[in-house]
């Protein structure tokens, strides 16, 4: 058998962001992975910072002093946005991964019409009601308070 | 006369005797109405590079050997035309996410791999019907329907290298080996969902997926193995909450009676094979 050392050809994060056809579901999926580690980071920083309030009274109004400023509204706002974005398209993908919205298999009649343009609607929809929650939030971060 | 119009080709090579990073080398040659970017290979290795190495057979989008990057897409270099790909160089590099053979050829194997241990096969435990068939396993249209779309598939490789997650995934299964394992475990004459229930439960199986899609908008049959992976998760998730459960495969359908035979019908013509020899035992 041929046994020869090949040269690693594995795209690696470049082939989150092209490699395919450039759909816009890819870019869904890479937002998804890119926000959801987001939220993560956000995560660990919020239990850090809130942890000060065992220390006391004290230490929780200096812990909170270190987190003001428009700075920190700004950064507050992206965590919600990227909350947004990753609800609603997690939502479109728990339909989609439970065999909803990409249509019965079909005969492969060139132009091909695959199940990533049946579920087009859902996922042009789901962007409008991550951009209209998004902002509303935005009215209220900035506006309102 | 008009001198013919020329194209560039940018060829990815790569040596593995010498081991050298690989490099990108241009040619020049004449370009024909309808040339295919595998015609365009031929004629480079005909008359300007006889080292040249890549995979085809069929010339045809049958034989799923010639999958290559191609302007940055995975396709079929048989069934891609030099003019469909604009002005400019034609860029051909080999299909990514699987390791570099030599030049244009990938290798293949770790995919046929996780294909063969994904069981694509019917599985069945009549083993005498099977092997010495007395009639055919029954099935409708409808039933037909639900993965005749899945077996177009020509294993070239494309959806692996359209796949972001088979990019940074080496476990992961990727698009063909799950798609065919759905087109047998939707196929009613199967009773192999068990089995391959195990194989998928992993970090292998098609909860790695998350729907980028591109492995259907790569694939050159028509073959959306988005849909049938998407499909198996629905299979794999109603079975987990126990409301699911694999109907017993298809039996044996009695043969219509004889019936006769429509005079303008002719008779199939002699076997132009012995077909006596091929029925002798393996062994001689
Ligand atoms: S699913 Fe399509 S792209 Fe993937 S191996 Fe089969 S034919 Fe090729
Ligand atoms: S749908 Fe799934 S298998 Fe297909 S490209 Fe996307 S992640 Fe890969
Ligand atoms: S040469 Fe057979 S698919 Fe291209």
């Amino acid at each position: 058998m041929l046994d020869t050392k090949g040269y690693p050809n594995r795209l690696g994060l470049r082939g989150w962001v092209g490699g395919g056809r450039w759909g816009l579901e890819r870019y869904l999926y890479t937002l998804h992975r890119l926000t959801g580690l987001g939220l993560l980071v956000y995560f660990l920083l919020h239990i850090i910072v809130t942890s000060a309030r065992a220390f006391g009274a004290a230490a929780w109004d200096a812990s909170m002093a270190r987190v003001t400023g428009p700075v920190f509204v700004a950064g507050e706002y992206l965590v919600f946005a990227a909350f947004v974005f990753h609800a609603a398209n997690g939502v479109r993908l728990a339909l989609v991964e439970l065999g909803w919205a990409i249509g019965r298999p079909i005969e492969p009649v060139y132009p091909y019409r695959t199940s990533v343009d049946e579920q087009r609607p859902l996922a042009v929809g789901v962007l409008i009601v991550a951009a209209l929650l998004a902002v509303v939030g935005g009215l209220d971060f900035f506006v309102l308070h | 006369m008009n001198a013919p119009a020329r194209v560039t080709f940018r060829i990815r090579r790569f040596d593995p005797v010498r081991q050298s990073p690989p490099s990108w080398e241009d040619f020049e040659i004449p370009a024909v109405a309808g040339m295919t970017v595998l015609d365009g290979l031929r004629t480079i290795k005909e008359t300007l590079a006889p080292t040249l190495a890549w995979r085809s057979s069929c010339r045809m989008g049958v034989c799923g050997s010639c999958g290559m990057f191609i302007n940055g897409h995975p396709r079929l270099a048989c069934n891609t035309q030099i003019a469909e790909l604009g002005s400019g160089p034609v860029t051909v590099a080999p299909l990514p996410n699987f390791d570099t053979i030599r030049d244009l050829v990938p290798d293949l194997r770790p995919m046929f791999d996780k294909h063969a241990a994904l069981s694509p096969y019917i599985i069945r435990d009549d083993h005498d019907e099977m092997y010495e068939p007395t009639g055919e396993y029954g099935q409708t249209p409808e039933e037909l329907e639900e993965f005749l779309q899945f077996t177009y598939c020509i294993k070239c490789g494309c959806c692996m290298a359209a796949c972001p997650t088979c990019a940074t995934d080496p476990v992961y299964s990727g698009p063909m080996p799950l798609g065919q394992a759905h087109r047998y475990n939707a196929d009613s004459r199967d009773g192999g969902f068990t089995t391959r229930k195990t194989a998928l439960a992993g970090d292998q199986g098609p909860w790695r997926c998350h729907y980028a899609g591109e492995c259907s908008r790569a694939c050159p049959k028509g073959v959306d193995p988005a849909r049938a992976i998407q499909l198996m998760k629905r299979q794999l998730v109603f079975d987990y909450l126990r409301l699911y459960s694999q109907p017993c495969p298809a039996g044996v359908v009695t043969p219509a009676p004889a019936s006769a035979r429509r005079p303008d019908v002719p008779e199939a013509p002699a076997p132009t094979v012995d077909v006596s020899r091929a029925r002798t035992s393996p062994s001689c």
